[in-house]
C-alpha cells in the first residue's frame, strides 16, 4: 500500500496524478478528503502519469489537497451467507443500518472466466408460476434468460413476482434470491424492498441498490459485487442461485457516460466498441461447474429504447445470453398481466429442462404446436383486417377463437397467481382443442388421444 | 466428439483471443486436410469475429469505415473464406477443407457490413427466418432468399444415389412454394374463399412442403437424420401429390373431395413415423393417394 498527497487535476469523475507511477492497471484506489474516504480505480498507468476514476462525487474536491492510497489490489469484496436478507449499496456496503456482515471470503469481484470444459450444461427446470414462462420458454437452472421490456410496461411486477414465487423440484436443495437494482428510482427500489418483506422471503434474498442518483460509476461495480456473492453462495455452499438485475439499459448508459469521459472512440450509438465485451463479463457469470452441486441463473431486465430490440443493448444482450423474454405493448394495452409476446421470446436452453424426465412427456410437441398455432393466429389477424371475420374459412375463424382464449386464459393471470406445470400443459391443451386435429400437425397420435377433446371436430368442414 | 476439434473462446475471454481463434481453427483444419481428411469447418459466429476487429481496431483510434468496422474487414473475411477448398496433398492423396460460418446481424438486418461481405466470397446462403423461428419452424431456412450455386455440381451426385428425377422434383418444389408466396399475397386482399380450387390446391401443397419436408424435428429420434434416399422419396411424395391432385382437379373433382381423402396430419408426419430404413413406405403411401385421386378423375378423361 503507498500514499500520496496532491493529485494534479480533477476531470469529472476522473483524478489524474502525474509523477507517482508503479500503479497497476485496475488497482483500488482510496482518495480522502476532508468529507470522507471515496473509492476508485486505475484506467490509465505509464511511467509518471495515473488516471483513475472515483465511485463517488468528486464536485467539491481540491486536487492539491487530496489524500491516494493504492490499495495494491484489485477491488476485492467480502462475501459470506450472512449476507442474505441484507439490503447493500452498490459497492456492498450495508444499507439497512446493521453493521456489516462477517466475510467469510474477500473475493475478487471481477471473477475469472470458467474454463469452458469446467462448465457443467444447465439443466433442471426451475418452475416460476407463470404459464408463457415455464410452458413456452422454461428457464433452467444455469442459464441467463434476459427480460426485454420498454418504459412503462410492468417488467418490475413480472420480476418481483419471478422471485417470490420461484421453486425448484427438489425440497433438500436451498434457492437463493440476489437483487440487483442498476440505476432504478426510489419507488421501485422501495417497491421491491416492500414486495420481498410483506412475502416473509427477505431472509432468502439478498439487494444491492444503486439508485438513479447515485455514481454512475458505482453501478458498473454493482453487477460485479452481487455476482461475486452469487458464485460464492452457489459454487462454495451448494446453492441455487437466482439473480435479478434490473435495469440492464442503465447499465449500459453508464458505461457511455465514462467511455466520453475518458475520450474513447465512440462506436453505435456512441456506446463503446468494448459494449458487447463487457455485458459479458457480467452474463458469463452464470452456470454450472462439474462437481458443484449449485448454480447460478441470471434474469436481467432491461428497458428497450423506443421499443427497438435492434438498439445496441438489446442486440448484444441476445447475442451473449441463452434466449429473451420480449414483453409487449399491444398485450399490455389490452389488458393482458403478464404480457409476454411468445413469439420473439425463446429459452434456447428449454429442451433440457423439460419433458418426460423434468415435467411432463408432452410438454416439448405441446410447445411447438402452441408455437406454430399462435404464429398462423398472427397471419390471420393480418389477413382479417383486410377481409374480414365472415369472409374467412370455418378453420380460419377457429384459429382467432384460438388466439383469443390464448391470450385470456393461458398468458393471463394475477400477479400473485402461482400456476403448477401440470396447471399450464393442461390449460393450454384446453385451448388446443379449440382446433381441428388435422390442423395439430406437431402432436403425436398418443398425445392426441390423451389430452385433447377436440370439441370442434366434428362441426368444421374440409372448406 | 472423437473426431471434433474445439476451439472455445466464450464471449468473456480476452478480446484479442477472440480475432485469433478463427485463425487458429483453420490452422488445425488444414493440417487434417494436408493428411489427406476432408475437414468440415463451422465458425459461430463470424459477427462475433468481426466484432472483435472492430473492438481492437477502436483501441487502437483506427479510423473507422462501415458501421465503425475497420476498412479491411472485407479483405479478412476474403481471406479466412479463401482458405476453403479441394487440395492435392504431398502425398498424392485428396484432401478438404469445407466452411460454414454463421453470420448473426444485428437485428436480422441482411444489409449490414459483414453479412454483405460475406456473401461476396462465399456460394451458398442459408438465410434463416425471424419469422419461421418465431413459429418454431426449425431449421428456419428461409427457402426463398437462401441459394447454393453448388447444385448444378452435386446434381449427378444426387441423380446416381436417389434416382435421375432429383433435378426436376427439386425445381417443382421450388415452383409450389413460390407460386404459393405469391397466392399468400393475392388470399391477404381477398381471402383464401375467393380463389379457384386450382390456386387453394396449391396453397395446401405448399402447406405440405412446409410442414411435411422443410421443417424438422431435431429431438425426434427418427426425424433428427434424415437419409439421402428418405430425403427424394419425402420430396417426391409432396410433388405427385400435388400433381395428381391438380389433375384431378382440372378434370371436375372438386377440392372438398381431394381434402377428404388426405389426413393432413399422418402425412405431415410420416417424416418421423417411417425410419430411415424404411424409405419404400413412402412410395407406398405415394401409390394408394394417387390411386384415390385418380378414381376422382371421369373414365373418359383418364390418361
Amino acid at each position: 500500500m503507498r500514499e500520496y498527497v496532491g493529485a494534479d487535476r480533477i476531470e469529472g469523475p476522473l483524478v489524474v496524478a502525474e509523477g507517482y507511477g508503479k500503479a497497476a492497471c485496475g488497482e483500488l484506489i482510496e482518495v480522502h478528503a476532508d468529507d470522507g474516504v471515496r473509492l476508485g480505480q486505475v484506467l490509465t498507468t505509464g511511467e509518471d502519469l495515473v488516471v483513475a476514476e472515483l465511485w463517488g462525487e468528486t464536485a467539491g474536491l481540491q486536487p492539491h489537497q487530496l489524500l491516494l492510497r493504492f490499495c495494491g489490489e484489485t477491488f476485492h469484496t467480502g462475501v459470506s451467507r450472512e449476507m442474505l436478507g441484507r439490503v447493500f449499496d452498490g459497492l456492498g456496503r450495508p444499507r439497512d443500518g446493521l453493521p456489516p456482515p462477517m466475510a467469510e471470503d474477500r473475493v475478487d469481484m471481477h471473477g475469472a472466466p470458467l474454463n469452458p470444459t469446467a462448465r457443467a450444461y444447465p439443466q433442471d427446470f426451475i418452475e416460476t408460476g407463470i404459464s408463457a414462462i415455464d410452458g413456452m420458454n422454461t428457464v433452467v437452472r444455469g442459464q441467463k434468460l434476459p427480460i426485454f421490456s420498454g418504459a412503462g410496461l410492468p417488467h418490475n411486477e413480472l420480476a418481483a413476482q419471478i422471485a417470490l414465487q420461484a421453486r425448484i423440484a427438489d425440497e433438500s436443495e436451498t434457492l437463493a434470491v440476489i437483487f440487483v437494482a442498476l440505476g432504478v428510482s426510489h419507488d421501485t427500489a422501495a417497491y421491491f424492498q416492500q414486495r420481498f418483506e410483506e412475502s416473509g422471503l427477505l431472509a432468502r434474498t439478498a439487494v444491492f441498490l444503486n439508485l438513479a442518483d447515485e455514481s454512475p460509476l458505482e453501478r458498473l461495480v454493482t453487477p460485479r459485487v452481487a455476482l461475486s456473492l452469487a458464485e460464492f453462495l452457489a459454487f462454495e455452499h451448494g446453492y441455487q442461485v437466482l439473480v435479478l438485475m434490473t435495469d440492464l439499459t442503465n447499465y449500459a448508459e453508464a458505461l457511455r457516460e465514462i467511455s466520453s469521459r475518458r475520450n474513447e472512440v465512440p462506436g453505435r450509438k456512441a456506446y463503446p466498441g468494448y459494449l458487447y465485451s463487457d455485458l459479458a463479463e457480467i452474463f458469463e457469470r452464470c452456470g454450472r461447474v462439474r462437481g458443484r452441486p449449485g448454480s447460478v441463473t441470471q434474469i436481467p431486465i432491461l428497458t428497450m429504447p423506443g421499443d427497438d430490440i435492434t438498439h445496441p443493448v438489446p442486440d448484444l444482450t441476445g447475442y451473449i445470453t441463452e434466449g429473451q423474454i420480449v414483453l409487449s405493448r399491444a398485450l399490455h394495452r389490452e389488458g393482458i398481466y403478464p404480457p409476454i409476446d411468445v413469439l420473439p421470446s425463446l429459452s434456447r436452453l428449454m429442451k433440457n429442462g423439460i419433458g418426460e424426465r423434468h415435467t411432463r412427456a408432452d410438454h416439448p410437441s405441446w410447445a411447438g404446436q402452441l408455437y406454430a398455432s399462435y404464429a398462423r393466429v398472427q397471419e390471420i389477424r393480418a389477413i382479417s383486417v383486410i377481409i374480414g371475420e365472415t369472409a374467412l374459412t370455418p378453420v380460419d375463424r377457429a384459429y382467432l377463437e384460438f388466439g383469443r382464449e390464448f391470450e385470456r386464459r393461458f398468458l393471463a393471470q394475477g400477479a400473485g397467481q402461482a400456476r403448477s406445470i401440470v396447471e399450464t400443459l393442461d390449460t393450454g391443451w384446453e385451448i388446443l382443442s379449440l382446433l381441428p386435429s388435422s390442423e395439430l400437425t406437431r402432436i403425436n397420435e398418443e398425445d392426441l388421444r390423451r389430452y385433447y377433446s377436440g370439441k370442434l371436430e366434428g362441426r368444421i368442414s374440409h372448406d | 466428439m472423437e473426431r471434433t476439434v474445439l476451439i472455445a473462446n466464450t464471449s468473456n475471454m480476452p478480446v484479442a483471443a477472440r480475432e485469433a481463434s478463427i485463425y487458429l481453427a483453420t490452422t488445425i483444419a488444414e493440417y487434417f486436410r494436408d493428411q489427406g481428411y476432408d475437414v468440415a469447418l463451422m465458425a459461430d459466429s463470424t459477427s462475433r469475429w468481426a466484432e472483435a476487429l472492430r473492438e481492437i481496431a477502436g483501441r487502437l483510434e483506427e479510423m473507422p469505415a462501415e458501421e465503425g468496422f475497420p476498412a479491411y474487414l472485407p479483405s479478412r473475411i476474403a481471406a479466412f473464406y479463401e482458405r476453403a477448398g479441394r487440395v492435392r496433398t504431398l502425398g498424392g492423396t485428396e484432401g478438404s477443407v469445407s466452411m460454414v460460418g454463421a453470420v448473426s446481424p444485428p437485428g436480422g438486418d441482411f444489409t449490414e457490413p459483414v453479412t454483405q461481405h460475406t456473401q461476396r466470397y462465399t456460394r451458398a446462403f442459408w438465410a434463416l427466418d425471424r419469422t419461421l423461428a418465431n413459429a418454431r419452424h426449425y431449421p428456419a431456412i428461409n427457402w426463398q432468399t437462401s441459394y447454393s450455386l453448388y447444385s448444378a455440381a452435386v446434381a449427378p451426385w444426387w441423380a446416381k444415389e436417389t434416382g435421375p428425377d432429383w433435378q426436376a422434383l427439386r425445381d417443382a418444389a421450388a415452383q409450389i412454394l413460390e407460386q404459393a408466396s405469391r397466392l399468400e399475397q393475392l388470399v391477404r386482399l381477398v381471402g383464401a374463399q375467393a380463389l379457384p380450387d386450382r390456386q387453394r390446391w396449391i396453397l395446401d401443397a405448399a402447406r405440405l412442403l412446409k410442414e411435411g419436408f422443410l421443417q424438422q424435428n431435431a429431438l425426434h429420434p427418427v426425424d433428427a437424420y434424415c437419409v439421402p434416399a428418405k430425403q427424394v422419396a419425402l420430396l417426391r411424395f409432396f410433388v405427385e401429390l400435388y400433381q395428381s391432385g391438380q389433375q384431378a382437379i382440372e378434370s371436375g373433382a372438386p377440392l372438398t373431395r381431394i381434402r377428404q381423402l388426405l389426413d393432413v396430419r399422418r402425412l405431415v408426419q410420416i417424416k418421423e413415423t417411417v425410419p430411415n430404413d424404411q424409405v419404400d413406405q413412402i412410395a407406398h403411401m405415394l401409390e394408394e393417394l394417387k390411386a384415390g385421386m385418380n378414381a376422382m378423375v371421369p373414365a373418359e378423361r383418364k390418361i
